[in-house]
């Protein structure tokens, strides 16, 4: 079994810090990772090939140093890692994006199953999982939280719901996003490193992957950004004070007239 | 791609302060671009010099016949046997949407034995309700509810199509968007009318909550956005109120998607869905374990509200991943939410900071949780929510 692992290298959220006055995000020292819910696809990808055998590749689209995270994919177990990058995909929203991703699992032979994690923590869209598996016209699952089976049949997975789960098979070939209760990732293991260090990384541009240069980027994307701003936090807060019945018996009446 | 003029530029350093991505440095008195640059044009707005500027890779597909889609159209989501709240609030800013246009607004319920629910949606302000009643849809598959989502938008031609980003409209519309080559918003939080040229601006939050970015789709119809649950207002039921119901007629091919769900379980995983409490109470580190829960179910209990947790009180396995609240787990927004022994990381913030009223209550006088907060108590939760509980025992009980 082939399966690409499409992985997203993102602003480490622990390090991403609301300045209390301006309001802006600090971002002095905010490091690049791989996106964590990506970490789970993976580590399930990795999982489900050592249980039936075949490959992992991981795909990234992103700027040149996304090598690096492509290098923490291969230490945790990925065979192979697919860098997509060009200028000219700068500004892709996840239209242009399942495009540019679409093309390169194609130029790369295609693939037996995809795994996303359930979406990316820097844009939140939730979107190029789904979106990729209509450019692929393939079957797919999103919020899975567990393989129970890869039969002839398909794959059997659960798949959340807001009020619960559903049991889903799918045929292969097929696409799944992943929640991060489907598995505990692992740590990259010493062989994994040296593999890691000594790997090549395939890098794919916009003419490898015969893109369209009207679908890619800011160009191919329906979407604009029109303006960014800083969220409004509420802030005027009421410190109550005074002993604890006090504070208690305060708390209770402004509670009481917004019930 | 962003271009510096660099004739123009004066290295003020302006640009550099206002991206928020960290993607321009003043190198040499010019602006320079990095890779991190998302082409937002946040630094062009504020350039006094017009050094900047956003180049468009080609020109727009000119004459692409935007005129030929109008209406507002709603997607319903249909449930368990009931219409989810998210759908009806949908019809509360489809409604406005739908007025300040001039337009309709319609609604599409896709299920199985739907009842009346047709008729709540009308009452809720649609105009025309299109539906498919069919046992093959009773269970959600995103290729059959995509599918025929896709043929009805194909059909009627809205201008707008909205959704709630629920673990549903999440999975399925982005391939609605695909199949349309239509731009799609997800987990808006404000959608209002652009009064120039009557294009839809879609506001949502973007890296965790840390920025807001407001989006239109320039050239494309129709403009599609999933809307959070709990954002919009509902429109009150009026029973008189009159619309059209129809029922849609599926090609036999869209109703045999290739996944299938075998069975669907409903995991009750407390007596309310946190995502649609009004009150919800939740833990954090400071409640040092699980016994620490008892007392929140207990605040929880006597608000009729529900209870949450931060990642830090799940991770020590004190509650259930389903209870979590911010980045990693659900957005909510509810009426009030009582922060008891939760510091108030960033990642916590951005799942709760949209509730109405917000109550802290922490040891740390400097804990960050006071600064979104509403109504702060620095002390002990241990002693704090007991003595708030009988506080509110003896209210209820006059």
């Amino acid at each position: 079994m082939k399966i690409v692992v499409c992985v997203k290298q993102v602003p480490d959220a622990k390090d991403v810090r609301l300045d209390p006055k301006t309001n802006t995000l600090a971002r002095e020292g905010v490091q690049s990772i791989m996106n964590p819910y990506d970490r789970h696809a993976l580590e399930e990808a990795v999982r489900l090939v050592e249980q039936y055998g075949g490959e992992v590749v991981a795909l990234t689209m992103g700027p040149p140093q996304a090598a690096e995270m492509l290098r923490d994919a291969v230490a945790c177990g990925a065979d192979n890692a697919v860098l997509v990058s060009d200028r000219a995909f700068a500004g892709a929203d996840t239209w242009a994006t399942t495009y540019t991703l679409s093309r390169a699992i194609r130029t790369i032979g295609g693939c037996d199953l995809i795994l996303c994690g359930k979406q990316a923590i820097d844009g939140d869209t939730a979107q190029v999982g789904p979106g990729l598996a209509w450019r692929l016209d393939l079957p797919y699952a999103t919020y899975v939280r567990k393989v129970v089976d890869c039969s002839a049949e398909g794959l059997t997975v659960e798949r959340l719901m807001d009020d619960g789960y559903d049991e889903v098979i799918l045929p292969l070939p097929a696409l799944l996003t992943v929640v991060k209760e489907i598995n505990e990732p692992r740590v990259p293991s010493l062989k994994g490193k040296m593999k890691a260090r000594k790997l090549q990384v395939t890098v794919l541009d916009a003419a490898a992957i015969g893109a369209d240069p009207a679908c890619i980027g800011l160009a191919g994307s329906p979407t604009r950004v029109v303006k960014v701003f800083s969220p409004q936090l509420a802030g005027d807060r009421t410190m109550i004070t005074g002993t604890v019945e006090e504070q208690a018996a305060q708390l209770a009446e402004k509670m009481e007239a917004l019930l | 791609m962003l271009r510096v003029d660099n004739t123009a530029c004066i290295g003020c350093g302006l640009c550099e302060e206002e991206c928020s991505f960290g993607a321009i440095t003043v190198v040499e008195g010019i602006a320079v671009v990095g890779d991190t640059c998302t082409l937002c044009g946040a630094c062009v707005d504020i350039c006094e010099a017009g050094a900047l500027r956003i180049e468009e890779a080609r020109e727009k597909a000119a004459g692409s016949d935007l005129s030929a889609w109008s209406g507002v159209m709603v997607y319903a989501e249909f449930r368990n046997g009931r219409v989810a709240p998210v759908a009806i609030e949908l019809l509360g800013i489809g409604r406005e949407l739908a007025d300040q246009r001039k337009v309709s607004l319609s609604a599409v319920l896709l299920g199985s034995t739907l009842g009346d629910a047709g008729r709540e949606l009308v009452a809720h302000g649609a105009d025309l309700v299109i539906q498919v009643d069919d046992p093959a849809l009773a269970h959600f598959t995103d290729e059959a509810y995509a599918g025929i989502l896709e043929d009805i938008i194909r059909e009627k031609k809205p201008e707008i199509v909205l959704a709630g980003a629920t673990a549903i409209g999440r999975s399925f519309i982005p391939r609605v968007a695909s199949g349309l080559a239509a731009g799609l918003t997800a987990d808006c939080t404000g959608l209002s009318i652009r009064p120039e040229d009557g294009a839809l601006l879609q506001t949502r939050p973007a890296f965790g909550g840390n920025v807001m970015a407001t989006i239109v789709c320039p050239d494309t119809r129709p403009q599609m956005a999933t809307v959070r649950p709990r954002v919009m207002k509902v429109l009150p039921a009026d029973p008189d109120r009159q619309g059209e119901i129809v029922t849609h007629v599926p090609a036999a091919s869209r109703l045999s998607p290739r996944a299938r769900v075998i069975r669907s379980v409903a995991e009750n995983i407390d007596k309310v869905n946190i995502c649609e409490a009004d009150v919800i109470v939740a833990g954090g580190r400071g409640l040092e374990n699980e016994k620490g829960f008892a007392l929140i179910r207990e605040l929880a209990d006597t608000l009729g509200g529900a209870v949450a947790a931060s990642r830090a009180a799940v991770d020590a396995g004190w509650i259930s991943y389903p209870h979590q609240v911010g980045q990693t787990g659900k957005t909510v927004c509810p009426k009030l939410y009582i922060a008891c022994g939760i510091s108030g990381a960033i990642q916590h913030v951005v799942g709760m900071q949209s509730a109405d009223v917000i109550v802290a209550i922490n040891k740390d006088p400097e804990a960050p949780i006071f600064n979104v907060a509403t109504y702060g108590i620095v002390g002990d939760v241990f002693e704090v929510v007991p003595q708030l509980i009988r506080q509110l025992e003896k209210r209820k009980g006059r």
